[in-house]
C-alpha cells in the first residue's frame, strides 16, 4: 500500500499542504517585524552617512535621532517634489525602493533628500542614496554633502558580493573616510563628481580624486560611475535648492 | 577478580535494562552523540559540508549563527523524519527529505530576518544553502531514516557540534591572522593586532589570504592532518 501511486500523490499533497502552511503562518507573523528591521536598516545607513552610529546599541535611539535631525522629501530628475505616485498613494522617501529604481529610466525613477538638521533646526547636511554595480554584485551608498551641496560630509557606502579584503573594503571607515571634504563642483562651477583613483597610496590628489583600493579597481571604478551618475541625476535639485539658498539671504 | 564481578555485573545490566528500555544515555547512545565530534567528523573525515565552512568561517560570531542555525536544522530534520520514517513512500523520500530541510532552513532564515538583520544580511545566502549542506540530508538518509526518534535526536546533536566545532576553530583563526581581532561583535572582542602592535610601536600586518577561502581550505588540511596523526586514520 506504501508504493502504490494514489497513496504516493497524496502523501505528497499532504505534505505539501502543511509544509506550506506552516511557512506562509511564519511568514505572515513576523511580516511586521521584519519590515521595522529593514526600515531601521535604511535609517541607520542614512545617520550612518552623517555620523557615528556604531556606538548607538538601542535600536530606539537611533529611531529617535532619525525622527527629530533627518527631513526627507522626493524628487523627480528635474527636482521637482513629489508627493503622490501615479496610483495618488503618497510617496515616503524612506520606502522609496532605490534598487527597483535604478532598473528605471533615469527619468523616470524617484530620487529621494534626506535632510539633516542641526540641533536649532538649520540644515546640517543633503544625503543623497545612490545605486550601481560594483564587480559581483550590487553597490550602493548614502552620500552627506554640507549645506553648500558641494563639499562631502560623509560617506556610507554598502555592498552584496564584493570580495572580502579587496573591494569589501568600502564598507570600511577608513576607505569611506578619503571622501570627506572632497568636492563634486570645479571651480567654474561644473559637476565633477569624485573619482577614485587606480592603485594605493597616493599622494597630491585633488580635490575631486580620492586614493584607490589596491586590488579593487573595479570595484573602484563601479563606486564613480555611481557616483558621477547619480549626482547627474540629482544635479537639477541641487542647483534649485542652490538659487533658493542666494535668493533667502 | 573485581574486574571480573564487574564485568558479570554489567552483562546483568545490560541484560536487564535490555528488556524494559535502553537508558538515556546508554554506551551506545554516548558513542552516537561521541563519534561525530571526533573519529567520524562529518567535515574532517567524512569531508562533507565543506562550502559552508569556507563560505561563513571570515569572523567568529556569525560562524557561530550559523553553527546554532546548522545544529537547529540536523536536529529538527532527523526528529521529523524518523517520526514520519514508517509513513515515508520509499520512491519520493529523497525529496520528503529534502522538503523537511528546506522548510526548516526557511524557518530559520524568516527568524533571523526579523530577529537579527544583521546577520541575516552577512548569513542570508549561506542559510538558505543548509538545504544543500551534505550532512543534513546524509544523516537523514542514513540515520533517521531507519532509527527511533530520540536516538535520531542525539545523532542529530552529535553530527551538529561536529560540524560546529570544526568550523569554529577555523574561524576564530582565520579571524585572528585575516583581521587582527578576536571573537568581534560578542562582549568577548578584543583587538590583538592593535594591542601588540601599540606595544611593539609598529602596526602589524593582517594576513589577507585568510579572508580568502584560501586560508580556510589551509587551515581546514591542517585539522585534518592533525586529527588523523592523532587518530592513526589511514584512507582506505
Amino acid at each position: 500500500m506504501r508504493q502504490s501511486n494514489l497513496y504516493v500523490i497524496l502523501f505528497a499533497i499532504g505534505l505539501t499542504v502543511v509544509f506550506g502552511g506552516a511557512l506562509s503562518l511564519t511568514s505572515v507573523g513576523l511580516k511586521p517585524l521584519q519590515d521595522k528591521q529593514v526600515e531601521l536598516d535604511t535609517k541607520k545607513k542614512i545617520l550612518g552617512a552623517v555620523m557615528d552610529i556604531s556606538t548607538i546599541e538601542d535600536p530606539n535611539e537611533i529611531l529617535n535621532i532619525y525622527n527629530e535631525r533627518v527631513q526627507s522629501t522626493v524628487v523627480d530628475i528635474n527636482g521637482n517634489v513629489v508627493d503622490k505616485d501615479e496610483k495618488g498613494n503618497a510617496v515616503v522617501a524612506e520606502k522609496v525602493n532605490i534598487q527597483k529604481n535604478y532598473k528605471l529610466d533615469k527619468e523616470e525613477r524617484l530620487y529621494p533628500v534626506f535632510t539633516f538638521l542641526n540641533e536649532s533646526g538649520n540644515v546640517e547636511a543633503y544625503i543623497f542614496p545612490t545605486f550601481g554595480a560594483g564587480l559581483w554584485d550590487w553597490i550602493s551608498g548614502y552620500v552627506a554633502f554640507g549645506n553648500d551641496l558641494n563639499t562631502v560630509m560623509g560617506i556610507a557606502f554598502d555592498h552584496k558580493g564584493e570580495t572580502p579584503g579587496l573591494g569589501a573594503r568600502i564598507t570600511e571607515a577608513t576607505i569611506q573616510q578619503r571622501y570627506v571634504g572632497k568636492e563634486i563642483f570645479n571651480k567654474q562651477g561644473e559637476l565633477v563628481s569624485i573619482t577614485m583613483v587606480k592603485g594605493e597610496g597616493h599622494t597630491g590628489l585633488s580635490q575631486h580624486q580620492v586614493d584607490g583600493m589596491s586590488g579593487a579597481t573595479i570595484t573602484g571604478k563601479g563606486v564613480n560611475v555611481m557616483l558621477a551618475s547619480y549626482l547627474e541625476c540629482y544635479s537639477a535639485f541641487i542647483q534649485k535648492t542652490k538659487s533658493q539658498q542666494t535668493a533667502s539671504l | 577478580m573485581s574486574t571480573e564481578v564487574a564485568e558479570v555485573e554489567e552483562q546483568a545490566v545490560a541484560l536487564k535494562v535490555k528488556e524494559p528500555a535502553e537508558p538515556l544515555l546508554s554506551k551506545r547512545r554516548r558513542r552516537i552523540v561521541s563519534d561525530p565530534l571526533n573519529e567520524d567528523n562529518p567535515i574532517t573525515v567524512q569531508v562533507l559540508g565543506i562550502c559552508s565552512a569556507l563560505a561563513v568561517t571570515v569572523q567568529f560570531k556569525p560562524t557561530m549563527i550559523m553553527s546554532i542555525a546548522v545544529i537547529f536544522v540536523i536536529v529538527f530534520s532527523n526528529l521529523i523524519t524518523s517520526l514520519m520514517r514508517n509513513i515515508i513512500p520509499n520512491r519520493i523520500r529523497i525529496i520528503v527529505q529534502l522538503a523537511i530541510i528546506a522548510t526548516l532552513v526557511t524557518l530559520v532564515s524568516e527568524v533571523l530576518k526579523a530577529y537579527s538583520y544583521d546577520m541575516y544580511k552577512i548569513l542570508g545566502a549561506y542559510v538558505g544553502l543548509i538545504i544543500t549542506n551534505c550532512i543534513v540530508m546524509g544523516r537523514l538518509e542514513a540515520f533517521a531514516m531507519a532509527n527511533k526518534p530520540y536516538d535520531s535526536i542525539l545523532d542529530g546533536f552529535g553530527s551538529g557540534f561536529g560540524y560546529a566545532w570544526i568550523i569554529l576553530v577555523v574561524a576564530f583563526f582565520r579571524e585572528l591572522f585575516g583581521g587582527g581581532t578576536v571573537f568581534v561583535g560578542t562582549p568577548l572582542e578584543f583587538d590583538v593586532y592593535g594591542s601588540i602592535g601599540g606595544l611593539l610601536g609598529t602596526p602589524l600586518q593582517t594576513n589577507g589570504i585568510m579572508v580568502d577561502s584560501i586560508g580556510a581550505f589551509m587551515l581546514l588540511g591542517i585539522i585534518i592532518w592533525i586529527q588523523r596523526t592523532k587518530n592513526g586514520y589511514v584512507e582506505h
